[in-house]
C-alpha cells in the first residue's frame, strides 16, 4: 500500500489541464506554411520530390490530405519556401480546407456553418467513438487510443470509445481501407445507429496517404458516404483528435 | 556443397547464387535446418517471365553470422506441383503457403496448405476471405467462438476462430489478409527513393526504426554505400528508444487485461516521455522521418543529448518502481504464471523469431547474431527467459527496457557530436544508384523480433522485386499454440503479451 501511494506521489498529475493550451516542440511536424518568396526560375525541386503529390503548382499549394509530412519539400527548398509548423490544431470538416497556398498562414479551422445540426444537439455532451482500422499501420491507432491515456483523457468530456458500433455515435476509420476490410467496414457503418458522424483520422485514410493508388485498395466507401471530420496527421497528433472533437460537437468554440 | 554465402546488409550477383534442381535443394534445406543453429529467413518466389518462376532462399547461421543462398528454377509449363519440404521441417510452412497462393504452386504434402492473407495479385481469385477453409470438429459439447475481424478495442483487424470444449481453447485458427495493402508490389510501382523509404516506414507504424533500418540496409548495401560508425549509432539510438516506448505501452496492456488499473495508467504515462522525445528529435512521436538512407537528416545536438539522459533518469526511477510493485503482486503473478505457455521444442518447430522465440530461452536476436550498425561497435546481449507463458513474456519486455537503456547509454557516450553527419550537415540523399543483377538482403531486430527485407535488381540497376518480412510472419502460430487448452478468457492476456503485427503480415 505504502508503495503505491509512493508510486502515485512520483507520478503526480499527469493529465493536461486545458487542451487547448497544450504546446507541441516547435520541431513537431504540424500544418504546413508556404511563404510567399519567389520560387527560383523553373525549379520545381518540391513538386518532384513529394512522395505523395500533395503539392501543386499555378497556385503553390500544399494538401495535407495528401501530406505524410516527410519534410522534404521544407529541407530543399531552395528559396526555403516551406515550413512545417507546430500548430497541431487542423483538424476540419470542410475538405478544401486542408489545402494550404501559398503566402497565407491562415490557420484550418473547422467551419462551423457546415457542421450538421443534429451533431451538436444530440452528441453535445455524450460522443461514443466506434474506430474501424482499415488498414491503418498502427501508428494512428496508438494515437487514437492515446487519445483516452491519462495525459490527454477524453474521456473527461464524455467522449469514449466503446467497443460495438451499435453503442457507437460515429465510425473513426484509419488506414488507406483495404479491398479485403471494404466490406466489414460498411456493416459496421450499418451497423451505427443514425444520427452517425464519419471521421477520418490520419493521412491513409483521408486520401489512401503513400499508398493511393495501389490496386489492393477500395475506397468506394467515401464515395458513398459523407464525412464529417479530417484529421490529418502521419499519425495524427492526440491534440489533434481531440481538439477537433471538441470543436465539432460544439464543446470548444473559437473566433479566429 | 555447392552454396553461396554473404553476410547481413551485403548483396551478392544473382548468378552467383546456385540454382539447383528442386530435390537437390530440397535436399539441402532439410539438411541445414536440422541444425538448430540455423534458421531460414527468406524463401519466396519471383517471375523470371511469363513460364518460369525462380525461387531464392537464405538461410542464417545464427552462431557464425553467415547467410547461405540457395535457389532453384521451376517451369510451370511443366509443372505447377512440387514437394513440400515441411516434413522435414515445419519452419517453412509459412513461406510454402505465401509461395502457394502467389503463384499457385501445389505443395504436395504440406501439412496445412491455406491461404496466407489474400493478395490483390494471388493466383487463386476464388479463394476469398468468405471461404477459408476453417478446421472443424465435429461434436455435440463443443462450440466455435469468431471474434473479428474488428475488435472491440481501438487495434487493427483479423479474425480469430476458437473451438472450445467448455470455456476451454482446443483450438485457435488466426485468419488474416483484412490490412492487405500490397506494399512489396508498391515498392516497384513507387520509384523514387523518397517514397520507398515512406512505404517502409509505413509497413508497421509501430515499428517505424526497425522497417525503415532493414530498407536502409538493402538499399545501401545495394548502392556500394558503407553508413559509418556515426550514423549508425543514431539509427540504433532510434530503434532502440522504439523497443522501450512500445514494451513499456504494452506492459501497461498486461495490467489492463489483468485488470490491474495502477500499472495500466503509470505505464501508460511513462510511454508519453519516451515518444515525446522523437518529437522533441525529428518533430515525429513515431520517429517517422528520422531515418533516410544515404545520410542523417536530423542534428542531434547536446542540448538533445542532455534532455534524453534526464527523460531517462526520470523515466528509469519511476519505471523500475513501478515494474517492482507490478511484478510482485501475487494477484498478478497468479494470472500470469502459467497462462499461455508454449515450449521451447514448439518454437523451435515452427521457427519463432524474436520475443516469442527468446521466452522459451531460444537465443535467437539480430543483434547479436548478425550484428548491424551499431551493434557491431557495441556489442547486444540478448536477453532471455525459459518459461514461455504470460510472466516469460511480461518478464522479457522488463529485462529488455533495463537493457535498451543500458544501451541508449552507452550509445550516447560514443556519439560524437561535433561529427558532421550528427549534424545533419552533409548533403541530403534523394537518389542512389543501384547495381544491377544484385540480389541484397538486410536483418534487423525490431522490438518485435526479426525484420527481414531483401531485393533483386535487374540488368539496369532497377528493383524489379521486393520482399518484406515481419517476425509476426512466423509467430501469429506462435500465439495460437499458446491459448491451445487454456481458457478462451486468458486469450487477450495472451494476444498482448505477443503484441503482434496484422498489417506486418498482411503488407
Amino acid at each position: 500500500m505504502f508503495e503505491t501511494f509512493k508510486i502515485l506521489d512520483h507520478q503526480g498529475k499527469q493529465f493536461i489541464p486545458v487542451l487547448d493550451n497544450a504546446k507541441t516542440p516547435s520541431v513537431f511536424r504540424g500544418r504546413a506554411e508556404i511563404s510567399d518568396a519567389p520560387c527560383p526560375e523553373g525549379c520545381t525541386a518540391c513538386v518532384d520530390l513529394c512522395p505523395t503529390d500533395a503539392i501543386q503548382l499555378n497556385p503553390l499549394r500544399l494538401d495535407h490530405g495528401f501530406c505524410v509530412n516527410c519534410n522534404e519539400c521544407a529541407a530543399s527548398c531552395p528559396a526555403d519556401k516551406f515550413k512545417f509548423t507546430n500548430d497541431h490544431k487542423f483538424a476540419t470538416n470542410v475538405r478544401e480546407r486542408l489545402i494550404v497556398y501559398e503566402g497565407k498562414s491562415t490557420p484550418i479551422r473547422i467551419d462551423q456553418s457546415q457542421i450538421r445540426k443534429e451533431i451538436q444537439s444530440v452528441f453535445g455532451r455524450s460522443f461514443k467513438l466506434r474506430q474501424v482500422s482499415a488498414a491503418g499501420d498502427n501508428s494512428t491507432e496508438m494515437e487514437l487510443n492515446a487519445g483516452d491515456n491519462v495525459n490527454f483523457d477524453m474521456s473527461r468530456y464524455g467522449i469514449e470509445w466503446v467497443a460495438s458500433p451499435r453503442h457507437a455515435d460515429a465510425i473513426v476509420i484509419s488506414g488507406p481501407i483495404s479491398q479485403n476490410m471494404a466490406e466489414a467496414l460498411e456493416i459496421a457503418y450499418q451497423a451505427t445507429p443514425d444520427p452517425k458522424v464519419v471521421i477520418l483520422a490520419g493521412v491513409d485514410a483521408i486520401s489512401g496517404g503513400i499508398f493511393a493508388g495501389s490496386p489492393a485498395l477500395d475506397r468506394s466507401f467515401l464515395d458513398r458516404h459523407k464525412v464529417d471530420l479530417y484529421i490529418p496527421g502521419n499519425p495524427i497528433h492526440p491534440l489533434t483528435l481531440v481538439l477537433g472533437l471538441l470543436e465539432l460537437t460544439g464543446r470548444l468554440k473559437r473566433n479566429d | 556443397m555447392n552454396t553461396a554465402i554473404i553476410k547481413n546488409n551485403t548483396c551478392i550477383p544473382v548468378a552467383n547464387i546456385p540454382v539447383m534442381e528442386y530435390e537437390v535443394f530440397a535436399e539441402v534445406v532439410t539438411h541445414l535446418l536440422a541444425d538448430k543453429n540455423n534458421h531460414c529467413v527468406a524463401y519466396y518466389g519471383y517471375r523470371l517471365d511469363a513460364e518460369n518462376l525462380k525461387f531464392i532462399c537464405a538461410i542464417a547461421k545464427d552462431n557464425r553470422g553467415d547467410i547461405v543462398m540457395l535457389s532453384y528454377e521451376l517451369d510451370t509449363t511443366q509443372t505447377t506441383r512440387i514437394d513440400s519440404i515441411c516434413p522435414g521441417s515445419l519452419t517453412l510452412q509459412m513461406y510454402e503457403r505465401e509461395i502457394a497462393e502467389n503463384f499457385g504452386i501445389e505443395f504436395f504434402g504440406h501439412p496445412w496448405a491455406k491461404p496466407v492473407r489474400y493478395a490483390w495479385n494471388r493466383a487463386d481469385k476464388d479463394k476469398v476471405l468468405q471461404n477459408y477453409p476453417f478446421y472443424r470438429i465435429d461434436g455435440n459439447q463443443l462450440h466455435e467462438v469468431g471474434v473479428g475481424p474488428i475488435h472491440a478495442g481501438v487495434i487493427e483487424p483479423g479474425h480469430f476462430r476458437f473451438l472450445c470444449h467448455g470455456e476451454e481453447v482446443l483450438h485457435l485458427e488466426i485468419q488474416l489478409g483484412y490490412q492487405h495493402r500490397g506494399v512489396e508490389n508498391l515498392y516497384l510501382t513507387k520509384k523514387s527513393l523518397l517514397q520507398r523509404t515512406v512505404l517502409s516506414e509505413s509497413i508497421a507504424g509501430d515499428t517505424v526504426s526497425g522497417h525503415a533500418l532493414a530498407f536502409c540496409g538493402v538499399t545501401e548495401s545495394l548502392a556500394g554505400f558503407e553508413p559509418d560508425e556515426q550514423l549508425s549509432l543514431l539509427r540504433g539510438l532510434s530503434l532502440e528508444l522504439e523497443r522501450i516506448a512500445v514494451h513499456v505501452g504494452d506492459l501497461s496492456a498486461f495490467c489492463t487485461d489483468v485488470a490491474y488499473q495502477l500499472g495500466a495508467a503509470v505505464f501508460g504515462a511513462l510511454r508519453t516521455p519516451m515518444i515525446n522525445y522523437g518529437q522533441l528529435w525529428c518533430g515525429n512521436r513515431f520517429n517517422k522521418g528520422l531515418i533516410r538512407p544515404g545520410y542523417n537528416p536530423w542534428a542531434y545536438t547536446i542540448e538533445l543529448r542532455d534532455k534524453l539522459n534526464s527523460v531517462l533518469d526520470d523515466f528509469e526511477m519511476k519505471y523500475r518502481e513501478m515494474a517492482d510493485e507490478m511484478f510482485s503482486l501475487d494477484t498478478v503473478q497468479s494470472r500470469y504464471e502459467k497462462t499461455g505457455d508454449v515450449t521451447r521444442e514448439q518454437m523451435e518447430m515452427i521457427g519463432a523469431v524474436g520475443m516469442a522465440a527468446r521466452i522459451t530461452g531460444i537465443p535467437r536476436d539480430i543483434r547479436a547474431s548478425h550484428p548491424f550498425g551499431s551493434y557491431k561497435t557495441l556489442k547486444y546481449i540478448p536477453e532471455l527467459q525459459q518459461g514461455g507463458d504470460v510472466w516469460a513474456r511480461g518478464m522479457l519486455r522488463h529485462d529488455e527496457i533495463l537493457s535498451s537503456i543500458k544501451y541508449v547509454r552507452d550509445l550516447l557516450d560514443k556519439l560524437d557530436l561535433s561529427s558532421e553527419v550528427v549534424r545533419a550537415v552533409q548533403p541530403r540523399v534523394h537518389k542512389l544508384e543501384f547495381k544491377p543483377n544484385m540480389f541484397s538482403i538486410s536483418l534487423t531486430e525490431g522490438w518485435r523480433g526479426e525484420i527481414c527485407h531483401s531485393a533483386i535488381t535487374d540488368e539496369n540497376g532497377e528493383i524489379i522485386h521486393y520482399k518484406v518480412k515481419d517476425p509476426s510472419f512466423h509467430n501469429w502460430l506462435a500465439l495460437a499454440l499458446a491459448v491451445r487448452n487454456q481458457e478462451i478468457s486468458d486469450f487477450p492476456i495472451c494476444n498482448k503479451s505477443y503484441d503482434l503485427s496484422y498489417c506486418g503480415f498482411d503488407l
